[in-house]
């Protein structure tokens, strides 16, 4: 059913720290891979290696440059996947009943084998969360990595995220908002975590983390040292510098 | 958005064919016999091949029964089962108006009550999105409701209601345009809040997450083809409406209704081209592109 639940007894979820994002994009990789190998369809590319490659990804890192009017720019990287948001809109405009928010720990999944590939869900999703699979024509999105988080299989140091688990930067954070406890409810409590887009009443889950304030350094003017050559000079150069001006 | 042909012809045409079914079903228009056979054929052909469209614009279109079961809470799914409770509810009227003559005008009243219903909910799966503020707007089932009403008086030869019903929707066009040219500035939303780094300065892209296309580019950033989009808003009104409105007043015959509806439906083509291709989503604002 694609009502949303009313509340959801887990939270889970990223944290994302735009201060520690050095935009290396292996979250974006590794997330393909572990997805086109299990749960779902895969995440096709199309013209893979002809003139206009493109594929499916579940997760892409955009770079902003933010324009300072007292310091210099600030560059962030910025990965963006599936928010898993509370209000979920992508899920209550769902003919089909494909999409939905789970109960118990509020991952939204498309169950891939009731979509009929509308693509409205991916209309009603501000963030750009959702893509249709070029070759599968079904609605693929994060899963939130539901077959590694509860997978007894792997390792316990596995069982988070791929994205989380490759990022070399230890920009990602994975947990349960619901627990106020939790590494990610402390992160986004102590950093000043946010929301994407609050306007659009989405609810997201993931939070964001901002770019802390960058170091200053005290020191004077360098513009001011830079003379430009001293009026008298003597000497050869003097010389020189009065021939010239002659010329 | 993306202005897909199969989106175009859906909605023109099922709302001017459930327009037609709104006036047949009322009565105003209470054909018998073979008129019935033609004008009831005409309302079910063209909702019938709308919504067949539609179906070209899935992926899956094998698993279409699927979308008949979120009507709770999803649009879509409310105009599927519209859609055919329409068709299910109005074919005794119109099967017993042109077979036997005699109206069944309980039928025609409940599917007249359907088949606005069903326009209203094509319209309200546009409106309902909120990441595309210039739909999100009560400016936008007017339009809907009005063409096809409009176009289907014109097919039920009402000739003076659809006049009318020519100048309303004209009138519904306009306040839609200048509506919506100002509802992504009341959306709020900007580069700034859709990185939540507004408070540090002024945020633009720097570099895009991939350099070729992709899915959301392709469907949700269409930027070609609004340059002409004062022309086209020029000629949507005016076929769609104006032309159609003043053709109407000539004295009532076979060839200036089909005129009408030749100009008409050109339009309103038109006027649903751009009702996509100027619709801007907010996840642009991701690509520096709207």
């Amino acid at each position: 059913m694609t009502t949303l639940p009313t509340t959801t007894q887990k939270k889970l979820g990223l944290v994302i720290d735009l201060d520690t994002c050095v935009g290396c994009h292996a979250c974006v990789i590794s997330c393909k891979g572990w997805n086109t190998e299990n749960y779902g369809a895969p995440l096709s590319d199309l013209d893979a290696y002809g003139g206009e490659p493109e594929g499916t990804f579940l997760n892409r890192v955009h770079t902003f440059e933010v324009t300072r009017d007292t310091a210099p720019p600030m560059v962030v990287h910025f990965p963006k996947s599936c928010l898993h948001c509370d209000n979920a809109p992508c899920v209550t405009v769902c003919p089909t009943g494909a999409s939905y928010k789970r109960q118990e720990d509020g991952i939204v999944l498309v169950n891939e084998s009731a979509c009929i590939g509308c693509g409205l869900c991916a209309w009603a999703c501000p963030y750009g969360a959702r893509e249709m699979d070029g070759a599968e024509k079904v609605m693929k999105k994060c899963t939130l990595c539901v077959d590694r988080i509860y997978n007894e299989n792997l390792p316990e140091i596995d069982r988070e995220p791929a994205c989380v688990r490759t990022c070399p930067a230890g920009a990602r954070h994975f947990g349960d908002f619901a627990d106020p406890d939790s590494n990610v409810s402390k992160l986004t409590r102590e950093r000043g975590g946010f929301d994407l887009m609050p306007e659009q009443g989405t609810a997201p889950v993931n939070k964001y983390l901002p770019p802390r304030g960058r170091d200053t350094l005290d020191m004077p003017d360098l513009a001011s040292m830079c003379d430009p050559a001293p009026e008298n000079a003597k000497g050869f150069l003097g010389w020189l510098d009065r021939a010239l001006e002659r010329l | 958005m993306h202005p897909a042909p199969s989106l175009i012809l859906f909605t023109v045409l099922s709302g001017i064919g459930f327009g037609l079914l709104v006036w047949l079903g009322l009565g105003l228009s209470a054909p018998v016999g073979l008129a019935a056979f033609i004008l009831f054929g005409l309302g079910y052909g063209l909702a019938g091949a709308g919504l067949i469209a539609a179906a070209f614009h899935l992926g899956h279109p094998e698993r279409a029964l699927k979308a008949f079961t979120q009507w709770r809470s999803s649009w879509l799914s409310r105009e599927a089962v519209l859609a055919t409770a329409t068709m299910a509810v109005m074919a005794p009227h119109a099967a017993s108006s042109a077979f036997a003559a005699t109206p069944l005008p309980l039928f025609g009243w409940l599917g007249a009550a359907l088949a606005l219903v069903t326009i209203f909910a094509t319209a309200m799966i546009y409106t309902q999105i909120k990441a595309v503020p210039r739909w999100h707007h009560w400016s936008t089932p007017p339009v809907f409701v009005l063409a096809a009403l409009a176009g289907g008086a014109m097919l039920a030869a009402q000739t003076t209601l659809a006049h009318f019903l020519m100048l309303a929707l004209a009138a519904a066009m306009v306040a839609h345009w200048i509506a919506g040219d100002k509802r992504f500035a009341q959306s709020g939303s900007t580069t700034g809040t859709a990185t939540g780094l507004a408070s540090l300065g002024r945020v633009r892209l720097l570099e895009p997450p991939h350099s070729g296309r992709n899915y959301l580019l392709r469907e949700m950033v269409h930027v070609v083809g609004r340059k002409h989009a004062h022309k086209l808003r020029l000629i949507a009104l005016g076929f769609g409406a104006i032309f159609p409105a003043l053709l109407l007043m000539l004295p009532a015959s076979y060839g200036t209704i089909a005129l009408a509806l030749i100009v008409h439906l050109t339009g309103m083509t038109a006027q649903r081209w751009l009702f996509f291709a100027e619709a801007e989503h907010v996840v642009g604002l991701y690509y520096g592109k709207r």
